[in-house]
């Protein structure tokens, strides 16, 4: 279980992108949705550390995140995998190279560098990439794949830390609708199988209300919806649509732009 | 109502009249003292000729008699270029990890650059010639001047690639839980890699080329064979060691060039 309570990030002297933010995940699939600057990414990227919280406490099960420093901060972030907008996959490396990846917290430096990979994980690297169906390309370099298949391998490799929650900052946004689609489906379908909670940001509200189990609303740093899709009806939408993120952070020179795409992320 | 332009000039470089024409009259005035007191002797210009001439004259037909000493000093040269470009890329190689400002930490970084812009501030004739004096004349000497001189720009060219890398395969090793060794050899070292063959190859050529030159001050390689060979007055021996020079380098421009288009 992750127990976000009182959590703040603020950059620099700015006004805090997150503002004192309470959240509970138990398990299964919670969207997080809201206009670009609203906080989504920031939020994710607490979870696990990428972002460093400026204060509040990101509890995963029974583990306080933010105390964490070096080796600890480490063998923590083993337990939380992440799936990203752009994949991140290594490019120059195999797809089962970067599968293994996913494993770099458990094994040693020199068997990471001679790709002397334990038996037992080789194995559940082909059992997971045959359950995602991309076993056939494990000695293809990763940027041969399609942008659906290079998603997968990125869900193969997060699948391979063995982790207790997965976090997905936009994991369709560079696909298309078709390929989207069948990655959201796959999200949903190994988060039932391994009855793993996921958290996912997303732009598109429509995937969010078919594929997942509840929607957070994310409106300048702060929770302003928390329900099921069902109950997300269009007050909510507007709610959370609403605005110009730049003029509430009191940055009034970006906003017009910003009209503009928050109008076009509701559709 | 106005009648229609039909005029245009594009604004002068430098707008203000004043300042312009002060600059051009400034400039004309330091060629002139320039060329005025710096002291050309005529003379021995004319003087030179003849003895050009001579070299000339003296260097035809090119005299390949000695080949095994032209051999031997070549392969010296191959040797030092090679093991040189060998020392200096391993070193590159971590130094330009510390010279990249989104992987070293601020002070590790003004470190690394230091070290970088050390190795770039000298010739390598200098180099070589402070080499000589410290270790003797011979081969190490060049190995050392060539080392320094394949840091210089071997570890500045990879630190830029290193500040170009995608973060975000960085990111996704981090959030996996890896350590900094293992970021690297994941995220970072597959990035740079083919810079990395590229840089090596251009350089190798780069040394052979260097080592003859470094070879003239003493250390080593066929520059010594060289710088021997003018001092015998054996402008003969001189020219045919000039050939070979020219021919390996336009081989090794040749191969490295191949090579470098190859790879991605």
């Amino acid at each position: 279980m992750l127990r976000i309570s009182n959590l703040v990030k603020s950059y620099g002297s700015d006004k805090p992108v997150l503002k004192n933010l309470d959240l509970t995940v138990e398990g299964g699939l919670v969207s997080v949705i809201g206009a670009s600057g609203a906080g989504k990414s920031t939020l994710l990227r607490c979870i696990n550390r990428l972002v460093q919280p400026t204060s509040g406490t990101i509890e995963l099960n029974g583990v306080d995140m933010t105390a964490l420093k070096g080796r600890e901060l480490r063998a923590a972030r083993r337990r939380i995998g992440m799936v990203f907008q752009g994949f991140n996959l290594v490019d120059r490396l195999t797809v089962m190279e970067n599968v293994q990846s996913g494993r770099l917290g458990y094994i040693s430096t020199w068997r990471a560098a001679l790709r002397k990979y334990p038996k037992a994980d080789i194995r559940r690297a082909f059992d997971l990439m045959e359950r995602v169906g991309i076993a056939h390309y494990a000695n293809k370099r990763a940027d041969e794949l399609s942008g659906g298949e290079r998603q997968r391998v990125g869900v193969v490799r997060a699948l391979m830390q063995e982790p207790e929650i997965l976090l997905a900052d936009e994991p369709t946004a560079s696909l298309d609708p078709k390929t989207s689609e069948q990655i959201m489906e796959l999200l949903r379908s190994l988060s039932r199988e391994l009855s793993l909670p996921v958290m996912i940001n997303i732009h598109n509200v429509h995937e969010a209300k078919a594929y997942t189990d509840r929607i957070v609303g994310m409106r300048f740093g702060r929770i302003i919806f928390d329900d099921k899709p069902e109950a997300l009806d269009k007050p909510a939408m507007d709610e959370i649509y609403a605005g110009v993120p730049a003029q509430e952070r009191g940055d009034s020179s970006h906003a017009a732009p910003a009209v503009g795409s928050a109008a076009m992320h509701t559709s | 109502m106005t009648t229609a332009r039909d005029t245009w000039h594009k604004p002068p470089f430098i707008a203000n009249p004043v300042i312009r024409y002060t600059v051009w009259a400034a400039i004309l005035v330091y060629f002139g003292w320039a060329i005025g007191t710096l002291p050309f002797d005529w003379g021995r210009a004319a003087e030179g000729l003849e003895r050009a001439q001579r070299i000339f004259s003296g260097a035809f037909p090119p005299n390949f008699d000695r080949h095994e000493l032209l051999i031997e000093g070549f392969l010296e040269s191959l040797q030092i270029a090679i093991i040189s470009t060998a020392g200096g890329v391993l070193l590159s190689i971590p130094i330009a990890l510390m010279a990249a400002r989104n992987l070293a930490p601020l002070p590790v970084y003004w470190f690394g650059r230091g070290l970088i812009i050390v190795a770039r501030s000298f010739h390598p004739v200098i180099v070589a010639i402070i080499f000589v004096k410290a270790v003797g004349f011979g081969p190490l000497a060049g190995i050392l001047t060539l080392i320094v001189y394949t840091i210089g720009f071997v570890a500045k060219m990879l630190a830029e690639r290193i500040e170009e890398i995608d973060e975000g395969q960085v990111e996704a090793m981090r959030a996996a839980g890896a350590n900094y060794p293992q970021t690297l050899i994941y995220a970072v070292f597959p990035q740079i890699m083919p810079r990395q063959i590229g840089l090596s190859i251009y350089q190798l050529d780069s040394n052979l080329r260097a080592s003859a030159v470094v070879g003239i001050v003493g250390a080593g390689g066929i520059g010594s064979t060289l710088a021997n060979a003018f001092g015998r007055y054996d402008y003969d021996f001189a020219l045919a060691i000039m050939l070979v020079i020219i021919g390996a380098i336009l081989i090794s421009e040749a191969v490295s060039g191949q090579i470098r288009k190859r790879i991605w």
